[in-house]
């Protein structure tokens, strides 16, 4: 008994020590709680921050069903198809850092960041792509926007309604995989210092719930973009 | 201490194994017409797979399924003011025909 | 806790937060949330005033019926940037800002909020935000009324519409992550003993507050965001010559928009729930009931958004869906007014300063709430719509009630904040003028709108004149009820006598430290041993229970 205590005692000075926990918290587990409990309140204004744009593309979708069909198979599957295997892979990379660092592997975990990473960076340079091909084809809106040769007025600008939601979209999710690649590239860079351990890890596991959330946007913007009947 | 729950690598594997089976469904089914089953069948069948993807990386990769009552709790919050903000305001657009 | 007499001490503590530093780079730099709250305070003074001086000129041009004073053209700016100037930057951070930054902390017995970084980093982007509708305002203006309609604002408007849409954009992110601090602190800050059915109702207030910045703001972030893209990039989301939807921008803005309307008014009624009971001397009538309507409020406050748009071709099942769902909000606040009322009976009441503030708020956002349900009524709506109607309904909720919760807040725990009370006689002379003059400049647009005259024109028929220039009289006693509070707190901080810690007395955590409070908050954390509001039970408050005798003390006599 007399033993926990200095223990917990000694753990309570190394904590304040190291800067670990916070001035305003009281223990390691109130600080982990609360940042936790802050990045999933942060993660729910990012659904309805998305979800003001699904919103728009349910409405117009559902009001323009065949010229949305058609602007939608212009896009390239094979690359949004890649993209989404890349992207859920880069969030098997990020679950693997964060059990590393919940389970004292040190070593591990910058390998599994590096593959994060590199699978986002990789899902940016298909996206940089599929963009190319957007604007090779006209189809980015503004006033060289054509969505093919002879369309009238009405089917162009139906079709650029697609493509604005789309640039809209992807590219907002672009910007959070961005940040996402900031964030990693610092939680690298504390790794490889040897910071996180299993006691104290809380940047990953938080880093790794923001970058599944980026993941989740995904998986509705791949059938909702790429996948309208395809048939 | 918390109850810190580590998911084994096993069920990370597992469930990235799953999320490719899905995705390759998804794109096998927007390439069949199921819109003869009835119309917007194709939406529907995209739709509820890609839920159920976000489904499984939330309770396994984002460990919602470890997590505290709280937090679930906020997960089904955002979820439900989602659905609120697309159906109330669908329900404006659908209904404007019946009068 | 040592026993504390509850006499006017007569130092201030040695070390206090407003001491601890010195320099303008440990007030800019400052992640303690007292300071913080204060930065808050003095920067949306600046915005009240802003908005108060386009009220002052519409109030004035108002005067004659044939509108002499300014073009329709700035006429239309003057009532967009007196919306947009007191509902973004004043209204919706005003008591959560200031008030809840200084108080939730202290109420609940923590150091800070749970993130004071993030609380700093929410005050500059608000700053970031403010310069960014500065930029518009003084660039040409805005025209397309607080509401941002489109094709109107992006389409047609020739005005600065761009900055002052990314500056609401930025400030957005102000308030979200102001209520994700709340949410944060609230769940897992509080002190031991302080569960949540013995949390101040101020603070019950500002969780259903915080759940709203959160679920509601990232929609007219995103909203904005949507027009503002298609203003720069001539885009068609929202424009009907190329196919989108005007009406959708209406429901997406209104998804916050009304929701907001509850950011403004659930702080305020957190404030009445705390100074109500004190100069009662009372515990609250059916505490858990009011904590309850708070979130009731919050929570159906999401699904009634459409009754704004009565007018626009909305389906008439929808409207008819969302006329219903909005007579349920009366439901929660009334509530809240019937336990207002209840604690006030049998009590011994003093007429000090916030309690005159509180009782006027009642009566007022009982008019405002009332009102709200004329609007509420489908039929009634098509003839008061957009009419002056509308204005007094919304002035009566958001100046009656929210401004009237904030003034008569910052007054309760000014001594708090200071350490120091203001003068008790001038005090409540100010409430009475604040009073009168929002009733004789809003009561007549009341009669304005039912008789017909619409809002955001220049001009008005003869015969409304005489009302015109009651209301135009009234605003003028209003500015003076605004003036004089802002004179005698700033002389108090220097010259008021020295309040001590609890001069009410009052029975929360937060009257429980020095004032001003450390920068820790508390010597040591506090333990929370007695129910909220428990008169009886606190000999450390050195009342006598039943004793009337025991008023509160006051500045000046």
């Amino acid at each position: 008994m007399v033993w926990q205590v200095t223990e917990q005692v000694e753990e309570e000075r190394r904590v304040h020590r190291t800067g670990e926990l916070f001035g305003q918290f009281e223990t390691m587990d109130q600080q982990r709680e609360s940042a936790s409990l802050g990045m999933w309140v942060f993660l729910v204004t990012e659904v309805l921050f998305f979800g003001g744009m699904f919103m728009t593309y349910t409405l117009n979708r559902s009001t323009y069903p065949g010229i949305f069909a058609e602007a939608s198979r212009s896009i390239r599957l094979s690359l949004g198809a890649i993209n989404t295997v890349v992207l859920i892979g880069s969030s098997l990379t990020m679950a693997m850092a964060v059990w590393a660092s919940q389970a004292g592997k040190k070593k591990l975990i910058p390998l599994f960041l590096i593959g994060t990473l590199a699978l986002g960076t990789v899902f940016l340079g298909i996206k940089a792509v599929e963009y190319h091909d957007k604007y090779v084809e006209h189809h980015i809106p503004g006033p060289s926007f054509s969505f093919e040769p002879g369309a009238d007025v009405a089917t162009n600008a139906h079709a650029q309604l697609f493509f604005s939601l789309y640039f809209a979209m992807t590219g907002l999710h672009a910007l959070h995989m961005i940040i996402g690649a900031g964030l990693l590239l610092w939680l690298l860079r504390e790794s490889l210092r040897g910071r996180f351990t299993p006691q104290y890890n809380t940047p990953v596991e938080l880093v790794g719930l923001y970058w599944h959330f980026v993941d989740i946007v995904w998986i509705f913007l791949f059938p909702l973009l790429y996948l309208i009947d395809r048939h | 201490m918390s109850e810190h729950h580590i998911v084994s690598p096993k069920i990370y594997f597992a469930i990235f194994a799953a999320l490719m089976v899905c995705t390759g469904l998804t794109v096998w089914a927007a390439e069949v017409d199921l819109n003869h089953i009835f119309s917007g069948m194709n939406v529907v069948v995209a739709l509820a797979i890609a839920t159920f993807k976000a489904a499984l990386v939330v309770l396994f990769f984002m460990h919602g399924k470890y997590s505290s009552k709280r937090t679930q709790m906020v997960i089904i919050c955002s979820v439900f003011w989602l659905a609120v903000m697309l159906f109330m305001t669908m329900s404006d657009y659908l209904t404007r025909a019946w009068s | 806790m040592s026993s504390i007499p509850s006499t006017v001490g007569n130092e201030l503590p040695n070390e206090h937060y407003l001491n601890a530093t010195y320099g303008i780079r440990s007030w800019l730099l400052t992640t303690d949330h007292k300071r913080i709250a204060l930065l808050y305070l003095a920067s949306v003074t600046f915005f009240f005033f802003i908005g108060g001086a386009f009220a002052t000129m519409i109030r004035i041009h108002l005067l004659t019926p044939d509108g002499y004073l300014v073009t329709p053209e700035t006429y239309n700016k003057l009532f967009t940037m007196h919306g947009v100037a007191m509902i973004f930057f004043f209204l919706i951070p005003s008591i959560p800002a200031v008030l809840g930054n200084f108080l939730i902390p202290l109420m609940i017995g923590a150091k800070d909020l749970a993130f004071p970084k993030i609380n700093l980093l929410s005050w500059y982007i608000y700053l970031i935000g403010g310069c960014f509708v500065l930029y518009s305002f003084s660039t040409g203006g805005l025209d397309t009324g607080w509401t941002f309609y489109t094709p109107l604002s992006s389409v047609y408007s020739n005005s600065a519409v761009t900055p002052a849409v990314i500056g609401i954009f930025i400030n957005g992110f102000s308030s979200i992550l102001t209520g994700l601090n709340f949410i944060v602190t609230i769940h897992t800050m509080r002190a031991p003993g302080m569960t949540w059915f013995r949390l101040p109702l101020f603070v019950w207030a500002h969780y259903a507050t915080s759940v709203i910045f959160i679920l509601g703001t990232p929609v007219i972030a995103i909203t904005l965001l949507l027009a503002g893209l298609e203003r720069m990039f001539h885009l068609g989301f929202f424009n009907p010559v190329l196919g989108g939807d005007p009406i959708l921008f209406q429901h997406l803005f209104w998804f916050y928009s009304h929701p907001a309307v509850y950011i403004m008014i659930l702080p305020a009624m957190g404030v009445i729930s705390e100074i109500i009971p004190t100069f009662a001397r009372k515990p609250i009538f059916g505490y858990s009931f009011i904590a309850g309507s708070s979130i009731a409020i919050a929570v159906i406050g999401f699904f009634v958004w459409a009754h704004h748009m009565f007018l626009t071709g909305e389906s008439s099942y929808a409207a008819l869906t969302f006329s219903l769902l909005s007579y349920l909000v009366a439901i929660p606040s009334a509530v809240k007014v019937f336990n207002w009322t209840s604690t006030l009976y049998k009590g011994s009441i003093s007429y000090d300063t916030p309690m005159l503030y509180a009782l006027g708020f009642i009566g007022l956002f009982l008019i405002g709430g009332l009102t709200g349900l004329f609007l509420a009524c489908l039929g009634l709506d098509i003839h008061i719509h957009d009419t002056y109607f509308v204005v007094a309904h919304f002035h009566y909720i958001m100046v009656g009630g929210a401004v009237m919760g904030y003034v008569g807040g910052l007054h309760f725990w000014w001594p708090k904040i200071t350490g120091r009370l203001y003068p008790e006689a001038m005090a409540r002379i100010a409430a009475v003028t604040l009073f009168v003059g929002f009733n004789l400049t809003f009561f007549p647009q009341f009669i304005l709108g039912y008789l017909g005259m619409p809002r955001r024109y220049h001009s008005y028929p003869p015969e409304f004149q005489v009302l015109n220039v009651m209301s135009t009289a009234g605003a003028s006693i209003l500015a003076l009820g605004y003036l004089l509070p802002m004179i005698y707190l700033i002389w108090s901080m220097r010259y008021g006598r020295i309040a001590g810690r609890n001069p009410w007395p009052a029975t929360g955590l937060e009257w429980a430290t020095d004032s001003p409070p450390l920068t820790e908050n508390f010597d040591k954390t506090p333990e929370v041993t007695w129910e909220p509001y428990d008169y009886s039970n606190r000999p450390d408050l050195g009342l006598e229970v039943g004793q009337p005798s025991l008023a509160p003390a006051h500045g000046d006599d």
